[in-house]
């Protein structure tokens, strides 16, 4: 095990933490502000994919189809926010995760009529090859964009919330709803802008997640229980924790599956360290978030006053 | 009370359904074949599978008023003790109650006393990530199937004296569900009214208070917690043997899922609200599949149309007085 190995796998998993943090910046948002449960937040991601391999086989360009997909799936996010979600927040949890399940069954189903079970999406032919970062050291270039794409969204969000007049009301919302409500923050028609803008988040992060991993139906259940996770972690309704939780969640989940499989490897028979490192990859996420809830019960960058 | 505003308000009527449920259930295996419907006996069990696995689930979420969003950390490991030890060639269905039991009595033990500890959204995450846990493990252990599942050739083999009771039977699968379901509601339908019960219903409604008056609530909320997690393992070592498989899909939240809608469909904190779900849901997915493509899509629609229409669950609709809604 080199040191490039390491290197190579901390980019990894800095670039699926950086999309991890856009399914959650969203999530966090919704769930901390509105103290709603949102299990449908998962399907916009998968809607944003297929509308993006749909547009880019449309208009034979990537970065028209992905920029079409995320403005779509925020218009999308908006109308049912605005038709549907909103009349949930007032609901207790049971209702909205009934609601939300539903919504599940209902857009993997409509997604399978329209678009069928699957699409193919590739990254862009100039983006194929790798780039040599270090000597000996070639990386995807497409996982390069992603990782500033990632980086260049969680900046821009991060001004938008600390530095705008929106992100003083967002952040008031999630300190103390009904005490931004009283000011005279209309918290209602705040949040399907806000909503708008996490299901486009969703879309960039299912669109350029879409040639590593695969664009088909269901592909938001697995990744939407892993953003609650990183929500959990943050502290609900903090974007500043969703990014931090984010990165340590994608780096913990990256790092333990290839790694811990070379570890295992030393001292495992070979067919079991291939099936116990993602496994216990994919535990340590739950540890960790359990040994973080363990000390600090309100998550990492608690939110509420 | 909301306890048995259901029952209690026309007795008569109540009782005469009842009964009329019952002979109903009884009877099915046999008018099911005079009908030429006797495919229809493998939903019919895979409803009353169900129906125990919502059932124990209500009396956590509805009765303890705790939202565990891991029950199919319990379904799924009695399905894998039973499948396992069918596996390894154990038949003895006595041998798979007992070391379901078991199992899941000492899971639930460990997962609510950890999860116990932490509530409202924390206790939905908590559990939800021990059934996780639990769904990644089966994936990784290769030796019983992995990601691909486990297949039992045989199934539970129970030896009553004389009598074989062959869980392979179709119709003896059936009567065993039923009476399992039965069991179930009978011992939900004593607990609620009993001083348990009450002390419970206290604990849900406000538990400081109710720990102010000098309930032990954590202990009450731990033992409703096993009692579920023992009732949910018997529905999954119950279905591995109607479906002779078992794969890690059984622990995947979105089974978790599956039986909180069922519970919420059918009525939180209502005797028959699992029973209803269960048999709704699954009805529901097998009349809309023989007339569309997309059962799930519509599906969808009708629970919408549930949560926005009928707030308290199906059963909500033929209770006679208003009960408070659960929190």
């Amino acid at each position: 095990m080199s040191g490039l190995l390491i290197l190579e796998q901390s980019l990894n998993g800095l670039q699926f933490g950086l999309m991890l943090f856009l399914l959650a910046a969203g999530l966090t948002l919704v769930f901390g502000v509105m103290d709603m449960i949102n299990l449908a937040h998962g399907s916009l991601y998968m809607v944003g994919a297929f509308l993006a391999a749909w547009l880019v086989r449309l208009t034979g360009s990537f970065v028209l189809g992905v920029v079409g997909a995320v403005i779509l799936t925020g218009l999308f996010g908006m109308a049912l926010e605005a038709g549907l979600l909103r009349t949930l927040y007032a609901r207790d949890h049971l209702s909205q995760v009934l609601a939300t399940f539903a919504l599940i069954l209902i857009l993997n189903d409509g997604v399978k009529m329209l678009f069928g079970n699957d699409l193919p999406l590739s990254a862009p032919d100039a983006l194929a090859g790798p780039v040599e970062l270090l000597p000996g050291l070639p990386y995807p270039a497409y996982r390069l964009l992603i990782l500033g794409v990632g980086v260049a969204l969680a900046f821009l969000l991060y001004l938008l919330v600390q530095r705008t007049r929106m992100g003083a009301l967002v952040r008031a919302g999630a300190s103390n709803r009904e005490m931004a409500t009283a000011m005279g923050v209309d918290v209602k028609r705040l949040f399907t802008f806000v909503f708008g803008i996490g299901a486009a988040l969703c879309a960039v992060a299912g669109a350029l997640l879409g040639p590593l991993l695969a664009v088909q139906v269901g592909m938001g259940e697995n990744i939407l229980i892993t953003a609650f996770v990183v929500v959990v972690i943050g502290g609900i309704g903090s974007i500043r924790g969703a990014l931090i939780g984010a990165i340590l969640v994608g780096a913990i989940d990256t790092l333990g599956r290839t790694l811990l499989q070379h570890l295992f490897r030393e001292f495992l028979p070979p067919q079991w360290a291939s099936a116990a490192g993602p496994a216990v990859a994919s535990v340590a996420v739950y540890v960790f978030m359990a040994v973080v809830l363990a000390v600090k019960p309100q998550g990492l960058f608690p939110a509420r006053s | 009370m909301l306890l048995a505003s259901t029952a209690r308000a026309r007795p008569g009527m109540a009782h005469a359904a009842l009964a009329l449920l019952a002979v109903a259930l009884l009877a099915l295996p046999w008018f099911l074949p005079l009908l030429g419907l006797e495919f229809y006996l493998s939903l019919a069990s895979r409803i009353l599978v169900y129906a125990i696995a919502a059932t124990s689930l209500n009396l956590v979420l509805g009765y303890g008023g705790l939202v565990s969003f891991g029950h199919a950390a319990f379904f799924g490991l009695g399905a894998y003790v039973t499948g396992i030890m069918i596996s390894e060639g154990i038949q003895s269905g006595s041998a798979h109650l007992l070391a379901t039991i078991g199992v899941t009595a000492v899971a639930a033990l460990l997962i609510g006393a950890i999860s116990l500890r932490t509530r409202g959204v924390y206790f939905i995450m908590i559990t939800l990530a021990f059934a996780q846990t639990l769904f990644y493990l089966a994936n990784s252990v290769k030796g019983y199937g992995g990601d691909e599942g486990l297949t039992i050739r045989v199934r539970s083999l129970f030896v009553l004296g004389n009598t074989v009771v062959d869980l392979k039977n179709p119709q003896v699968f059936y009567y065993v569900a039923l009476g399992v379901l039965a069991a179930s509601l009978f011992a939900l339908r004593r607990f609620v009214p009993s001083r348990f019960g009450r002390a419970m219903l206290a604990v849900r409604d406000d538990d400081i208070r109710a720990e102010a008056i000098g309930f032990p609530t954590y202990r009450y909320k731990l033992i409703v917690f096993i009692v579920a997690g023992i009732f949910g393992g018997i529905a999954g070592g119950l279905s591995v043997n109607l479906q002779g498989y078992v794969s890690p899909n059984v622990l995947h939240w979105t089974q978790s899922g599956t039986l909180m809608v069922m519970v919420i469909l059918g009525g939180v904190a209502t005797i028959w609200g699992g029973f209803a779900g269960a048999a709704v849901l699954l009805l529901l997915q097998e009349i809309l599949a023989s007339w569309t493509q997309h059962p799930e899509f519509w599906t969808g629609w009708v629970l919408l149309a549930v949560v926005l229409f009928a707030r308290r669950g199906l059963v909500g609709l033929f209770a006679s007085r208003a009960s408070p809604p659960i929190k």
